[in-house]
């Protein structure tokens, strides 16, 4: 049985899973599952994950969420290169705390000003508040300041010479408010040059290919709108960021 | 002593990173900081840990920050027992995902609370909207019962038969709340029998000694000097009630 991976490339963490298995030449089965049709919350998905969130791994009969733990467990089972995910202790440590540090600040606050730029306008018919925008915007620059400022640095990668986990889940993060047209690398010439290494190791094709859908998400009004957004879908999001 | 890790108790993952240490008769400089007082924003700490927050840690050159990558860094450095963080691919990769799932959900459910049930009406004498405070405690309400569910099933320990890390940090973001008066065990008998297994199996007595300010935490707050925090209020009014 291959490997099933439950993925729609509209999130950030479905994208290092499948740019991770692409690059590494893993064989799996794409399976799509479409967020803004609310599908995560039907039947069928609750039977894959209760957690009701993609990506979901599923290795015959081992099921596994969360997109940090799936790229973990994909580098042990693979052997893949030692740069992605390194035996040494100090800069798999370094890997570890960028891993940990980005779910709450740069994975939120990219969401947060995707949400408000690209999806609630859609889903409300009205702009988000100018304060909350404008708070939205102002944290995810913190962030951003912060990663330059001890995450990146002055070396190539996150961790040194080469790319590792940590890059591959920081510019997928990154990239999730530039398709709704905030530009974050526009002033940033380091992040800019950062981002192009990163692309540059990833594939290019590739990397612009995950990045499809994001990049178009402006067409997200017009989905839901042929789609018709389920009351709860609506509701749910609404609740969201309040 | 070359290992110094910088701690202050009332945060939950300082906890899970003391608690570790002492089970594991990990020999270490106990850096003890206070976090109300605002110690993480002076310039001696900014050379410990830029991102301005604890637990972190200093082994000899090597600075660390992040309690999920510290203790992953001392499971392997000190060479614990396997079941914290078990060599077999699954049973890491099911503790892996716990600690990436518990960033947020249950931590900033249960953190939310201590803010909104004490420290902010007591301590910065400001009242929470009821509707707020509905929510953050459905919010909180639903990661437990995610918990039960999907993490803790009717198995012992998370992973199985063996605590390991998973339980460690579940553990101590649970108290939290606990410690704001808020019982989150009454009417959740599954979760209690864990929290007491978790209790025994770390002991008792340094159980309770790391939870010491969390248990004192409703009479301290009437000790608490305002003004001293009153350089937080507008920065947690902010991130809490905007």
């Amino acid at each position: 049985m291959p490997l099933e991976l439950y993925l729609d490339l509209h999130s950030q963490p479905c994208r290092s899973v499948l740019l991770f298995a692409q690059i590494n030449k893993i064989p799996f089965e794409f399976k799509a599952v479409d967020l803004s049709a609310g599908e995560q919350y039907g039947e069928e998905f609750g039977k894959v994950s209760i957690i009701r969130k993609v990506p979901v791994l599923k290795d015959g009969d081992f099921i596994l969420t969360e997109s940090i733990a799936i790229l973990q467990y994909l580098a042990a089972k693979h052997h893949t290169p030692d740069n992605w995910y390194p035996t040494d202790l100090q800069k798999r440590a370094r890997v570890d705390e960028f891993l940990s540090w980005q779910h709450t600040n740069i994975r939120t606050h990219g969401s947060k000003v995707f949400w408000f730029r690209g999806v609630m306008p859609a889903v409300t018919g009205v702009p988000v508040p100018k304060e909350k925008m404008d708070a939205a915007v102002e944290d995810l620059n913190a962030s951003l300041k912060t990663f330059e400022d001890k995450f990146l640095q002055s070396r190539p990668f996150i961790i040194g010479d080469k790319i590792s986990l940590a890059d591959l889940v920081a510019i997928v993060e990154i990239m999730q408010p530039v398709g709704t047209g905030l530009d974050v690398f526009q002033g940033r010439p380091a992040l800019s040059a950062w981002r192009d290494r990163v692309k540059k190791e990833i594939g290019v094709e590739v990397f612009d290919e995950a990045h499809k859908v994001i990049m178009n998400v402006d067409t997200l009004a017009q989905t839901f709108e042929n789609k018709g957004l389920p009351e709860f879908l609506k509701l749910k999001i609404q609740r969201m960021f309040n | 002593m070359s290992l110094e890790i910088y701690l202050d108790l009332f945060s939950q993952p300082c906890r899970s990173v003391y608690i570790f240490a002492k089970k594991n008769d990990i020999q270490f400089d106990y850096k003890k900081i206070s976090l109300f007082e605002g110690y993480q924003y002076s310039e001696e700490y900014g050379k410990i840990n830029l991102l301005r927050k604890a637990p972190a840690i200093k082994d000899g050159d090597f600075y660390l920050a992040e309690s999920v990558a510290i203790m992953l860094y001392l499971t392997e450095k000190f060479h614990t027992p396997d079941h914290w963080y078990p060599a077999d691919l699954q049973k890491r990769a099911r503790v892996n995902e716990y600690l990436s799932w518990q960033h947020s959900t249950i931590r900033p459910h249960g953190s939310k609370m201590m803010w909104f049930k004490l420290l902010i009406p007591k301590a910065f004498g400001t009242e929470i909207p009821k509707e707020k405070m509905d929510n953050a405690v459905e919010d909180l309400n639903s990661s437990l019962n995610l918990f039960e569910e999907k993490f803790l099933q009717d198995r012992p320990f998370i992973v199985g038969d063996q605590i390991s890390l998973a339980d460690l940090v579940a553990i101590v973001e649970i108290m939290q709340p606990v410690g704001a008066g808020m019982d989150v065990f009454e009417n959740r008998p599954k979760l209690k029998a864990w929290k007491d297994r978790v209790r025994a199996e770390i002991g008792a007595e340094l159980f309770d000694e790391a939870h010491q300010a969390i248990f004192y935490a409703q009479e301290a707050v009437k000790t608490m000097d305002p003004e001293k925090i009153e350089h937080f209020k507008p920065k947690i009014l902010r991130y809490f009630l905007s």
